[in-house]
């Protein structure tokens, strides 16, 4: 094997790969085979490095030096310069959005400097299509561990102690979780990684299974040991198509070296893993809908209990987590309980992934431990707000969760203070709002999303949110009255206490949480026909300021339906009965005498 | 298999596929993208043939693949093209992008142009939410897209 | 590929692939010691691309995993190219001249392992960074 004195590790996730990364990395191959480096210089394709937003990424080690925005020209003189010369390229370089300094080490960059990595560790590190890489950063050694120091008892206690709950938005108790399932006496019992991940915005699940896909099969061995199962599903939606080959090329690995099928390691433990495709239904990210997926039927919930640690999977006792609280197991296995329960706060314990996105300047992946506040995330990790725009609110736990205004932004987060602010934890997406953002069309944004995802099987649900949508098209039309309001509140309380899964009971949450905290937003549509932020485009009014207005006559020009009339430099004014609010004048005018309100 | 209004060299393909797995119920799904994936779209005689060979009601494939968006049983045109209307797709604009796409090729009622080459359909969140608002051409992703890039993109699958 | 029967076939695997990966950990940086090559133009033509695979061979088979080994640019002693620079947390650098791969890996043995420092091959820093 040569030792290659250096690492061309370039992402091959999802983000980067649309940006082109998979040239970059035909590129420095032919480059180095040119330079005759071939034995020396070792380009590695990894997972997702969390910074999309600036990708393709290109990470030089020993060096630590990492470059952004590569492209196949920049590849090319990255070879010449930094790989064959030894001088790194300045300009392609991250640079500080406030200073403009380049930053050379991953390290100095704001991006990295609070995260700690234990889902993520291997994400950016190890090739995922080759088990030997994951085998040396002691890959399949938990397994190992467990099947030959542990009893099934003794890993649960291990679990539990180490306070991990789930990380696919319920927060429940991982080890009580297996516990539960263990204690349900089968014959048969499954083991299922939730991979579904379907809120709009949350990537995190989708990154660890491309960039790291054996340390959920080991998990999954892990749970199946203990719980007493022997076999398990991924359920993975999709729309992941490069998840997908990524599991199904680590499962054929995993299966050759013997480290899943029967007698794992010389044991008598044997287990199988499968994988089942969504076909693009959210509610099949709730427990039983995915259950009933994964048998071939329709994707609707069922009533809990019993739950699916009770009968589950065609009726047996059943254990599911998702991706990320499984990316957790190998690592608490291996370095204790201890160390992990240090990591957070009194009740949550370790690291949470958030997906970072919407209007922030470092759109990414970060992985920070609990009980950072959202100021730390959005401000020092995020990079503040694009443009220098002002914030308004961020949106955690997807559909299900809420808007968090800045009155709350020093919250350190974790479950129960999420919970308590009116949104959740979810599955970690975050999505950043600045003041061009309408907090009553973003509320109606989810409710469309519920309704179109609704399965229809439950009456609060299926004819509740449909209604909640009306009064919000009332409202945003310009045709809202206060006992709208009260309605809305009362019917978003309603389904809550009444809707049969998950999925419903949250549903109202966008739209009280922002009642909650934009109030006044919500009045300014209502009594003064207004939308504050410029945004419902029923209420909006376009005029023109006499004293910007030279009267150039180019608004009345484009105007598609003569609505602006004018003499040649005299101020022009508009006819609202005419104006179709297009904003063609507004884009036109080169004065900035056209506003709208 | 005459009875079935359907290509017969496809319809073999599948047949095999099928044949291949052992607990069909439970299959369904996986069989449906497989079907889907070979012929496009689902048409009913395409479910019935499923139902059959699998010993399934064809009631239950029908609820199924009614109950699933990613299933269609419309043809679908010759290039499909994607629209991400995820929460960060839609604050940067992803809505604006939609009515131009539509605007362009035409499309008023359905989501199909009318000469057949383009389907549009929107989905919720490809995970590449780094390169908001995303568009998904047959699997090519476009990112960052702008009003005034659609134009372009249709270009480059009208050749 | 053959199945691993056991936990101890699997670790002697995981050493053996160890190797490929430690070059990569770039975790806790700044405590580690670090040596630099002179990988410019002159430093090639002299032989340091021996003198870098020697040093990194060295490393691996020693397992030393405390070692980083980069590549740097010129440092302007032409004249006693291919230099190395060791630098240890807490020490003042030490730059070395005229080393090939065989003097690398003495000074792998050496100083590294054993803190001696190789005074013949010290040539003088006439620069500060500041």
């Amino acid at each position: 094997m040569p030792n290659y004195r250096m690492n061309l590790l370039v992402c091959g996730g999802t983000g980067c790969k649309a940006s082109g990364s998979s040239e970059v990395v035909e590129v420095f191959e032919k480059e180095i085979e040119k330079a005759g480096l071939k034995n020396e210089i070792q380009v590695i394709v990894t997972g997702c490095f969390g910074f999309c937003e600036k990708g393709p990424i290109v990470k030089v080690t020993p060096d630590n030096v990492f470059y952004v925005e590569v492209n196949p020209e920049k590849a090319v003189r990255i070879i010449n310069e930094h790989i064959i010369k030894g001088r790194i390229v300045e300009e392609y370089l991250y640079k500080e959005p406030v200073t403009k300094e380049a930053l050379p080490e991953q390290s100095d960059m704001p991006f990295y400097k609070k995260q700690i990595r234990i889902a993520l560790r291997n994400c950016g590190f190890i090739d995922p299509e080759n088990i030997y890489e994951y085998i040396a950063v002691d890959g399949y050694q938990a397994l190992g561990k467990v099947l030959s120091e542990m009893t099934p008892e003794e890993v649960i206690e291990e679990v539990k102690k180490s306070g991990l709950r789930g990380r696919g938005g319920g927060g429940f108790s991982t080890g009580l979780k297996w516990e539960m399932t263990k204690k349900s006496k089968s014959n048969q019992k499954y083991v299922i990684c939730n991979a579904d991940e379907g809120d709009p915005g949350a990537f995190m699940d989708r990154s660890i299974l491309e960039g790291d896909p054996h340390t959920v099969l080991e998990a999954m061995a892990i749970c199946g040991y203990c719980i007493g199962a022997n076999k398990g599903y991924i359920y993975i939606r999709a729309e992941y198509p490069l998840a997908i080959q990524r599991l199904r090329i680590a499962i054929k690995q995993a299966y050759e070296l013997g480290l899943l099928g029967s007698n794992i390691l010389g044991s008598n433990f044997s287990f199988d893993i499968d994988l089942k495709y969504g076909a693009g239904a959210f509610i099949c990210g709730e427990e039983t809908a995915l259950i009933n997926s994964i048998e071939g039927g329709r994707g609707e919930p069922t009533v809990k209990p019993p739950f699916p640690a009770q009968k589950g999977l065609w009726k047996k006792p059943t254990n599911i987590n998702n991706v990320e609280t499984f990316a957790n197991i190998c690592p608490i296995i291996l370095k204790g309980a201890d160390w992990f329960n240090s990591i957070g706060t009194e009740k949550s314990k370790g690291t949470k992934v958030f997906a970072l996105a919407g209007k922030i300047n470092n759109v990414g992946l970060v992985e920070v431990p609990m009980g950072l506040t959202l100021r730390e995330i959005i401000y020092d990790l995020g990079g503040g707000i694009k443009g220098g725009k002002k914030f308004k609110a961020v949106q955690t736990g997807g559909p299900s969760g809420g808007c968090i205004p800045k009155e709350h932004l020093d919250t350190p987060i974790d479950y129960d203070n999420l919970t308590k602010i009116g949104s959740m934890m979810g599955s970690g997406g975050m999505i950043v709002m600045d003041e061009d953002d309408c907090m009553v069309n973003i509320a109606k944004f989810y409710l469309e999303f519920t309704c179109d995802e609704s399965c229809g099987r439950c009456t609060p649900c299926r004819v509740g949110n449909m209604r909640m949508l009306e009064i919000l098209k009332e409202i945003t039309e310009g045709r809202g009255t206060m006992e709208h309001l009260e309605e809305l509140k009362e019917l978003g309380q309603i389904i809550k206490d009444t809707a049969l899964c998950g999925l419903g009971q949250t549903s109202p949450n966008p739209v009280l949480s922002t009642m909650n905290f934009f109030w006044d937003e919500y009045v300014a549509h209502v009594k003064d026909k207004t939308c504050p932020a410029g945004v419902c485009t029923a209420l909006l009014k376009y005029y023109i300021l006499p004293e910007k207005c030279v009267g150039c006559t180019a608004c009345a020009k484009v105007c598609p339906t003569n609505a602006i009339s004018g003499e040649v430099r005299k101020t022009h004014v508009i006819d609202r009965e005419k104006c179709i609010k297009c904003g063609a004048c507004m884009a036109t005018c080169r004065f900035n005498a056209i506003t709208r309100r | 298999m005459a009875e079935y209004n359907l290509n017969s060299e496809k319809l073999k393909k599948l047949e095999e596929y099928i044949d291949g797995i052992e607990e069909k119920e439970g299959a369904l799904i996986n069989i449906l993208h497989e079907a889907q994936d070979m012929f496009g779209y689902l048409p009913k005689d395409l479910q019935l043939y499923i139902a059959r060979k699998c010993n399934i009601p064809a009631s239950k494939v029908f609820g199924v693949v009614t109950f699933y968006s990613y299933f269609t049983m419309e043809p679908r045109g010759q290039h499909v093209i994607n629209i991400c209307m995820g929460t960060a797709c839609f604050v940067k604009g992803a809505e604006k992008i939609l009515t131009e796409f539509k605007r362009i090729l035409n499309i008023k009622e359905g989501n199909m142009s009318e000469d057949g080459m383009f389907t549009i359909n929107t989905l919720r969140c490809v995970g590449a939410c780094g390169l908001a608002p995303v568009v998904m051409v047959d699997g090519k992703v476009y990112g960052r897209v702008k009003v005034e890039d659609v134009e372009e993109i249709i270009k480059e699958y009208k050749k | 590929m053959a199945g691993i029967k056991s936990l101890e076939e699997l670790k002697a695997l995981r050493d053996k692939y160890k190797e490929n990966i430690i070059g990569r950990d770039t975790s806790d940086s700044e405590n580690k010691i670090r040596i630099s090559v002179g990988m410019a133009t002159c430093g090639i033509a002299s032989g340091a691309r021996d003198t870098i695979n020697a040093i990194i061979d060295e490393v691996s088979k020693e397992k030393l995993t405390n070692v980083v080994v980069v590549q740097s640019g010129c440092l302007g002693y032409c004249y006693a190219e291919p230099t190395v620079e060791v630098r240890v947390p807490g020490k003042e650098p030490v730059l070395y001249g005229n080393i090939n791969a065989e003097r690398g890996r003495e000074i792998i043995k050496k100083h590294i392992k054993n803190g001696e420092i190789q005074k013949d091959w010290i040539i003088e820093r006439t620069f500060k960074n500041i």
